[in-house]
């Protein structure tokens, strides 16, 4: 009669537990489980939450285009008051419309990267530091009664540590701002952040683009404006502690509404469209 | 106190993890400007921690020596990019405010301490209530922290004024270095000087001892 043999532990898993725990199987047996384990945990809640996620990108990026128009009324969701606004996308060189993407979904961040969607603004013309220019932006226009009302433009430039980006809301005749907006930014908290300062953007309401040449003339100034001089349509109060971010608004300002940026669309729609 | 409320206990004030063992101190300076994303930012440490620490604890006994820091890594990081992804679904605002923040809780000292340390050794249960309440220890300097630079800063406690600010028409001027990294240094710093004046158990021995040498004890 021979020795009962060792009883051979049955399964998978039975056999993995009872192997030493330093021998090389384990080491690549214990490795690959858990990497199985750990991504299909994190692809599963990545696939699952993204239409959430998404969702939540599209209506903070729709919020802030309908602050910046005024049209954000309490209780009114956000889909609902965005109905007032229209999407259109420019070809920036041209200055007219264009329909070579949605622009619900266009990125302009990652247009602006890609060679083929974008041109590199010389350094010399490249006072808001965005160095690609590309070569569609979305616009967002408030109509009523067919005629255009608000023209919303996406801007952005480099502040003192960021890129800032935000909308800009002109007039339909394009003369006057209606509001100015950020909502990406890493300035300092409580001095360049203070560009978010609803207080101080009030100040760009009703502020003149142009001057009498036609030339972009709007401007952040250092100090406060002097209601009495002769620029005072044209200038915006500085923030104090926060002189180079501001600056970098001022530029960004001169930058999209000058002839590198959305320059020619607005003479095309001063025109009568574009 | 029973070994349980002792475990989830200790870490909040006699063995707090920035104030004594002064671990994941980088993320205190950088999350708590404002109550809000300090409250998150340690909601989800306390996740992250109880949550490894049960996984790594369950695996403890199949674990391979010699690569068992890569191991627990792999735990936490996902682990983390699950709250991370949560954040971004369910509360879009304060995952932008803690930007990169949250992605940063896998390098935080304190989630590898408590894994090496205490869950790697332990029974699934205590390492939970262990890494709850190194997480508590951890959310509640963040929060001290937060109050007084939200309060002081930017005149608010969870976004809701309580000094009205010169620049909305109140009287109070506000102390910018609050708003600035720097001063959650000297927040902490003088957390830990008033910790360890009220528990002068906590004060670390010198490493060194001054003493006179005589001139005939020299040669």
């Amino acid at each position: 009669m021979s020795e009962p043999s060792h009883p051979q532990p049955a399964g998978l898993f039975a056999r993995i537990a009872t192997m030493p725990n330093n021998s090389v199987g384990k080491m690549i047996l214990v490795t690959i489980i858990l990497s199985l384990v750990c991504s299909v945990l994190v692809a599963s809640a990545a696939v699952l939450l993204k239409p959430m996620q998404q969702r939540n990108v599209e209506l903070a990026r729709k919020a802030r285009i309908l602050e910046v128009a005024g049209l954000m009324e309490p209780g009114r969701s956000i889909e609902e008051s965005f109905q007032d606004v229209e999407a259109r996308l420019v070809d920036l060189d041209s200055g007219q419309f264009s329909d070579a993407f949605d622009p619900d979904t266009y990125n302009q961040q990652i247009a602006a990267r890609d060679p083929a969607l974008s041109t590199a603004v010389p350094p010399w013309e490249d006072i808001a530091g965005i160095q690609r220019r590309p070569r569609y932006a979305p616009v967002y226009l408030v109509e009523s009664d067919g005629r255009i009302e608000q023209v919303i433009l996406p801007v952005h430039g480099y502040g003192l540590w960021s890129t800032m980006y935000g909308f800009l809301a002109l007039s339909g005749d394009t003369q006057e701002v209606l509001g100015l907006i950020f909502y990406q930014h890493a300035e300092t908290p409580g001095l360049g952040g203070e560009i978010e300062n609803p207080r101080w953007l009030a100040r760009w309401e009703g502020k003149k683009v142009y001057g009498p040449d036609g030339e972009v003339r709007l401007q952040v100034i250092r100090g406060s404006v002097d209601a009495g001089s002769e620029s005072a349509d044209w200038s915006v109060d500085g923030i104090s502690g926060a002189t180079l971010t501001v600056m970098g608004v001022s530029n960004m300002v001169k930058f999209w509404l000058g002839e590198q940026g959305f320059g020619p669309f607005l003479a095309k729609l001063r025109e009568g469209g574009a | 106190m029973n070994r349980y409320s002792k475990l989830l206990l200790e870490p909040v004030v006699d063995r707090n993890p920035i104030t004594l063992q002064v671990l994941g101190v980088c993320s205190a300076l950088a999350v708590t400007t404002q109550m809000i994303p300090a409250l998150i930012m340690g909601l989800a440490v306390i996740f992250v921690i109880g949550s490894s620490g049960a996984a790594i604890s369950a695996i403890r006994n199949h674990m391979p020596g010699n690569i068992r820091i890569i191991i627990q890594m792999t735990i936490i990081a996902s682990l983390v990019i699950l709250v991370d992804q949560f954040l971004k679904a369910f509360a879009y605002d304060i995952s932008r405010q803690l930007s990169v923040f949250v992605g940063l809780i896998i390098t935080n000292c304190i989630v590898m301490g408590r894994a090496e340390a205490f869950a790697s050794s332990n029974p699934v249960g205590p390492s939970i209530v262990d890494g709850i309440g190194h997480g508590l220890g951890y959310g509640a300097i963040l929060l001290a922290v937060a109050f007084f630079r939200e309060l002081f800063g930017s005149g608010k406690l969870f976004g809701i004024e309580i000094l009205p600010l010169v620049t909305e028409g109140g009287w109070y001027i506000p102390n910018g270095l609050m708003l600035l990294a720097p001063s959650a240094f000297f927040i902490i710093g003088l957390m830990i000087w008033g910790i360890r004046a009220w528990k002068p158990a906590q004060v670390e021995k010198t490493e060194y001892q001054i003493h006179v040498v005589h001139r005939t004890e020299a040669l």
